[in-house]
């Protein structure tokens, strides 16, 4: 693998790897969980010698064991958000793409109207409306995230619509529906794969800016920016509870945007050549 | 120019139109009505109340006269704030976060556009190298990170400056809030800056202004940074969007008593017509200035008018 050689792709894979496995693994073998309150030792501070890595919250909880599930739950939320935003951004993408001329140009001109909108608080006028649960949330962030992909799936469809292959299949009479999934998709796999490592960064700060606001993920689940919230709060005495979570999910968010960044370099590249 | 002009003012009509089905819809698809939540009342007295706030009529005729009062600057009672209504709530507290955003979107441009042609001055150099790091990091935390690390470090550990809102006299309350939220857009700035200007650069009348031997200040100043600004003139839009988002999240931080604070609170306690009348007013907004961002780029480039 050629990709492996770069080193920001090295470094930031291995952070990642090393961030998930530990928000996996790390809570079966501890010996906490994360509902359990101890108000003998409230606002412990983090420290090797004490029964707790990363110190106890307000409620006596460990804080190791809700950190790593608020990582468990802030990247399963961004990766089912974006598989959602993916599978919308393609069809919408591909089908704009291939049908071209008057369809294609209403497309993309109702794609530029949403663009201009501030997306977020559509999603949070969603989450007033109805009950708060995770489904929801996941629904409403690949719901925002889906513009994007649209864009470059449609431009790479225009490209490859030109193509012998895609040609011969509409004259023979393939149906639309299939030259998309037999034809179209298997050829944008590459340009997917690079716009998807910078969209879950971008559902990552959604989901934790709704949790943030209390708008999220709800007590006792937890995620990233729950625990933010929660640290923000008591940022005077304990200042760990802010300042773990905070740096952790700067991490993971530094780790994709760099990751993306270098996929996108070395996929243009290749592109241009 | 003007023809120009009033085509794109006709544009923004359908795109605000969406904006404000869109909206309507959501809230009233919601299951259960916004005075469920509250004790049992006599089935009398929950028809009173659906008819006061018009919540018996049909769908579309309630679609209608919420319209026709949004032409006529009237966006309905709040439902918990009963003494208010949503247009007293929202002219009163928008002008401070007017203000603040503001302030953030000039200290944007201004250390933006300062700190890309700086680096593409010196592309490739060190500085170059360590301005589009501390960029990328700029970009990849969000505000709600930013924010608090800031109040840590600069009020609660350093007690520089003030943390809180309320209370305390002076501008040094305004600086961390405007901070906060001008850092994001200040790396976007950067690098879009950077950018363009190592293009522009690269570019023969600039080598022709060199020939001519035009110094390096002269050349940014006269020729390259007019040209240049084209890509970051056309994130302004993007930008603006995203300082109304950060500004929710600062301040609620800082807890400060703008739109955005409202906002929260509104979707907290399921005030929908508060909430609703919000995401209209800052669509309507939105979509305004992106209009003026419009229009600008065709003054910049008159390519554009001509299309």
């Amino acid at each position: 693998m050629k990709l492996l050689s770069n080193r920001v792709v090295r470094v930031s894979t291995g952070l990642l790897g090393l961030v998930v496995l530990v928000a996996f693994l790390g809570p079966l073998v501890s010996p906490h969980d994360y509902l359990q309150t101890d108000f003998g030792n409230i606002l412990q501070p983090p420290g090797f010698s004490g029964a707790h890595l990363f110190g106890t919250d307000d409620l006596g909880r460990d804080l190791f064991v809700r950190t790593m599930l608020g990582v468990q739950v802030t990247i399963l939320v961004a990766l089912v958000a974006s598989a959602v935003s993916l599978v919308i951004g393609v069809l919408y993408g591909a089908i704009a793409g291939l049908a071209g001329g008057r369809v294609d140009a209403v497309m993309m001109r109702f794609v530029d109207t949403l663009y201009a909108l501030p997306f977020i608080f559509f999603v949070i006028l969603l989450m007033v409306a109805f009950e708060r649960n995770f489904l929801l949330i996941f629904i409403a962030i690949g719901a925002v995230n889906w513009l994007d992909m649209a864009r470059i799936v449609r431009g790479q469809t225009l490209s490859l619509r030109e193509r012998e292959f895609v040609q011969a299949a509409q004259l023979t009479g393939v149906s639309f529906a299939k030259i998309i999934s037999r034809h179209i998709a298997p050829n944008l796999i590459g340009v997917v794969v690079v716009y998807l490592t910078l969209t879950i960064p971008q559902a990552i700060l959604v989901e934790s800016f709704l949790s943030f606001l209390g708008l999220g993920i709800q007590e006792p689940q937890t995620s990233l920016g729950a625990l933010v919230d929660a640290g923000v709060n008591q940022m005077e005495g304990a200042s760990w509870m802010l300042l773990i979570p905070a740096s952790l999910l700067a991490l993971i968010l530094l780790c994709f945007n760099f990751l993306g960044d270098a996929l996108r370099d070395v996929f243009d590249a290749r592109q241009s050549k | 120019m003007l023809r120009y002009a009033l085509l794109r003012l006709l544009g923004a009509i359908p795109t605000l139109l969406l904006v404000i089905v869109l909206a309507f819809l959501m809230v009233h698809a919601a299951p259960g009505g916004p005075f469920d939540a509250e004790r049992v009342l006599p089935p009398e007295i929950e028809a009173n109340i659906a008819k006061a706030y018009h919540l018996d009529e049909p769908l579309p005729q309630q679609f209608f006269s919420y319209l026709s009062g949004l032409l006529h600057g009237d966006m309905g009672p709040s439902y918990r704030y009963r003494d208010h209504t949503v247009g007293d709530l929202i002219s009163s507290a928008f002008p401070l976060s007017l203000l603040l955003g503001a302030m953030a979107m000039l200290l944007a441009v201004v250390i933006g556009v300062s700190a890309g042609t700086l680096a593409a001055l010196r592309k490739d150099s060190l500085l170059d190298r360590m301005l589009m790091a501390l960029a990328m990091t700029g970009i990849s935390i969000p505000v709600f990170v930013i924010a608090p690390l800031l109040v840590l470090l600069l009020a609660v550990q350093l007690q520089w400056l003030p943390a809180g809102w309320s209370g305390t006299a002076g501008a040094g309350k305004y600086v961390l809030p405007v901070i906060s939220l001008a850092l994001p857009q200040i790396a976007y700035i950067a690098r879009l800056t950077r950018a363009s200007m190592i293009d522009v650069l690269g570019s023969d009348f600039i080598r022709t202004a060199r020939a001519q031997g035009l110094g390096t200040g002269a050349i940014v100043r006269l020729h390259a940074l007019k040209p240049s600004m084209l890509p970051v003139l056309s994130y302004m839009g993007p930008a603006i969007a995203a300082i109304l988002t950060g500004s929710v999240v600062v301040e609620e931080i800082f807890g400060i008593p703008g739109l955005g604070q409202h906002f929260v609170r509104g979707a907290l306690n399921r005030d929908y017509t508060l909430v609703l009348g919000i995401v209209v007013f800052y669509a309507t907004l939105v979509v305004l200035l992106n209009l003026v961002v419009d229009l600008l780029y065709g003054v910049i480039d008159p390519r554009i008018r001509r299309r």
